[in-house]
């Protein structure tokens, strides 16, 4: 096992960061913690790297309890939001550091450093920039750097926090795509922070949701979108519409709009439910192709690139539905605002419980 | 009605911004006027002073033993002050900027005690606290250390006086800063002392130096304090400043202008070492 993390929990005054916290990350996977701001995902990373020290609870690395060990004997490779280059040190420099810190025994030679260097900037395509100052280079390619730096020192474990929030959203998804393949390459079991969903999505091997300290829910990508366990992850992991109904003898209802109740709730007394539709899985049409579709009309039309966004008013409902459809399909049935068109609510997700957004 | 022909491009009207003539005259005038009045003209006093009895009168007053011992004393206390004060300034800056704990915003404010407090009652801070008629003063007078009335008293006054200039250079520059970089360098496995020597320290020296050309330029010129803590001994406890106003309430003014002009030559040092600094500073901001 790369990481073992056992009931970490951490408190700052007034608040509870991490909440008994466990987590296991097989050797060479690639781990995406996903959470919105200030739900602890930063404070767990740090945690690892022993840049803070949790008030109980175990780490383990490569089956080694480092709970207590300065960060500079945990051998974990950390990259920051912002970069964190040594701004007075040349990208060499950058990436020399941690084998110029060594102790003299265990310090590689100088033509070893320099061999050393000059590979892993070639692994991150920065050789080019070997004599530059990190204030020469833009955003995405500090961050390569910083990568490098991170990988000198042949780190256990790879900690990425939020590692391309700060990069502009083209670049953004060069670099991940790009840290994608790197990780297929050299297989050093990481961990990355997100708020993210795309990009946790896109790049991990595995997303563990994290909300208020807890984990919600951990799968591989497929998994946490496709089987969301509760209406936070659901709600985390994209757009969606929200409707707020009731559970009665088996069926959801919102408006005058009636759904079957998925079968854990088939059962269920009366109770408060609600129901979630993604903008995408939303079906428009010119006719009515079944007794359940609504009747709404087209209130704003949303250009968004390869998708049109629609804002519905459907008969029933208290709050508008939006809805995203390929544009070519907005082109052939010849929409526009003041349009009216039949509305089906495919995949429609029941959550029940006291989950607010 | 005519209609106007509409020129194809109109020319562009480029009006620069700024205020009347007569505004401007009067505000550089007055600057004018201020920097003579308060600036030039005592300097060009002092100068004169110095010089009216003459280029021989003028070397032999500032090669007077009395007033090289003042040179002498002075420099000392610069030397051992200054390097006393970038340490301390580097410790509480350090501290203040890189850890969180209880009492961090009165410390801050604390440090600025020095610059609140008169430098006349600082200097009678330290003769209440270690004269020799205090029972710590007199043990220490047993053990044959006297401090009110030497050189350690002159220093530990000016320390005092001179304490906040480094620290509140680095602690906005280590704020905006932030932490970042050294636990960077902690995650690459470098130990204390080289996430200091190799990162902090780099990245502040500059606005250290600044720190301590202003904690030199006060030492050289502080007087309240001093005055209380020195007893005016010619010759053992007098430094330039003190020196210059012996000689000027003996009305020796020649004299006195003489030794002032030291104080002058070393002011202007330090101006001068200021301004190549801030040009370094400018061209090395580059890369922050």
């Amino acid at each position: 096992m790369g990481i073992e993390l056992q009931n970490i929990t951490k408190k700052f005054t007034g608040y509870t960061a991490l909440d008994n916290i466990s987590l296991n990350v097989a050797s060479g996977e690639l781990v995406a913690l996903l959470g919105p701001s200030g739900c602890g995902k930063t404070t767990l990373l740090r945690i690892i790297a022993g840049l803070e020290l949790p008030d109980s609870g175990k780490i383990i690395l490569e089956q080694k309890d480092t709970t207590n060990l300065p960060p500079r004997k945990k051998n974990v490779g950390f990259v920051f939001q912002h970069y964190a280059l040594f701004r007075r040190l040349t990208v060499f420099e950058n990436v020399a550091f941690g084998l110029k810190v060594l102790p003299m025994r265990e310090r590689p030679s100088r033509s070893a450093i320099q061999e050393r260097v000059e590979h892993l900037l070639k692994l991150v395509q920065m050789d080019w920039a070997i004599k530059r100052y990190p204030s020469q280079l833009s955003g995405g390619q500090r961050q390569r750097v910083a990568l490098a730096r991170a990988l000198a020192v042949n780190p256990k474990v790879l900690l990425l926090d939020e590692p391309f929030s700060a990069l502009d959203a083209k670049v953004r998804q060069e670099l991940r795509r790009w840290l994608r393949k790197l990780h297929d390459e050299i297989h050093v079991t990481s961990i990355f922070v997100t708020h993210d969903q795309e990009e946790a999505l896109e790049l991990a091997d595995r997303i563990v949701v994290i909300n208020k300290g807890r984990i919600e829910q951990q799968g591989t990508p497929q998994e946490v979108y496709d089987h969301p366990v509760n209406a936070f992850v659901y709600n985390f992991l994209g757009n969606v519409n929200v409707f707020h109904g009731r559970i009665k003898n088996g069926k959801v209802t919102l408006g005058t709009h009636h759904v079957d109740a998925p079968d854990e709730l088939k059962h269920t007394e009366e109770r408060a439910s609600q129901a979630f539709v993604r903008p995408h899985e939303i079906g428009i049409s010119r006719i009515r192709s079944a007794e359940t579709d609504l009747a709404g009309t087209i209130q704003e039309v949303r250009i968004m690139g390869g998708q049109i966004g629609l804002n519905l008013a459907c008969e029933g409902f208290e709050h508008p539905i939006d809805a995203e459809i390929p544009r070519e399909l907005y082109l052939n049935l010849q929409l526009a605002k003041g349009e009216k068109v039949f509305v089906s609510l495919n995949r429609v997700r029941i959550f029940t419980g006291d989950y607010e957004i | 009605m005519l209609k106007q022909p509409i020129p194809e491009s109109a020319p562009i009207v480029k009006k620069r911004i700024s205020d009347p003539l007569p505004v401007q005259i009067v505000l550089i005038g007055l600057t004018l006027l201020f920097f003579i009045g308060f600036i030039f003209l005592p300097l060009g006093l002092v100068f004169a002073q110095a010089f009216s009895k003459g280029w021989e009168y003028y070397l032999e007053s500032i090669r007077e033993p009395y007033a090289l011992e003042a040179v002498k004393l002075t420099l000392t206390t610069v030397a051992i002050v200054v390097p006393l004060n970038a340490f301390f300034g580097v410790t509480a800056a350090w501290a203040i900027t890189k850890f969180n704990f209880k009492g961090k915003a009165t410390l801050k404010t604390l440090l600025d005690l020095p610059f609140a407090v008169s430098p006349v009652i600082a200097g009678l801070i330290f003769v209440l606290l270690v004269g020799s008629r205090t029972p710590f003063g007199s043990w220490l007078g047993e053990q044959g250390i006297k401090i009110i009335f030497s050189t350690p008293g002159i220093v530990i006054a000016t320390l005092f006086v001179t304490f906040p200039f480094v620290a509140r250079e680095l602690i906005p520059l280590m704020e905006a800063q932030g932490r970042d970089e050294e636990e960077a360098a902690l995650t690459l496995g470098a130990r204390g002392w080289q996430i200091f020597g190799k990162i902090t320290l780099p990245n502040i020296r500059w606005g250290l130096l600044y720190g301590m050309i202003l904690c030199s330029a006060r030492s050289i010129g502080e007087f309240g304090a001093v005055s209380v803590v020195s007893g005016h001994i010619r010759g053992q406890t007098n430094t330039i400043p003190l020196h210059v106003e012996i000689l000027y309430s003996e009305y020796n003014f020649a004299a006195s202008f003489a030794v002032a002009s030291i104080l002058v030559f070393l002011a202007l040092l330090t101006v001068g070492v200021k301004v190549t600094l801030e040009k370094q500073f400018q061209k090395n901001s580059f890369h922050h």
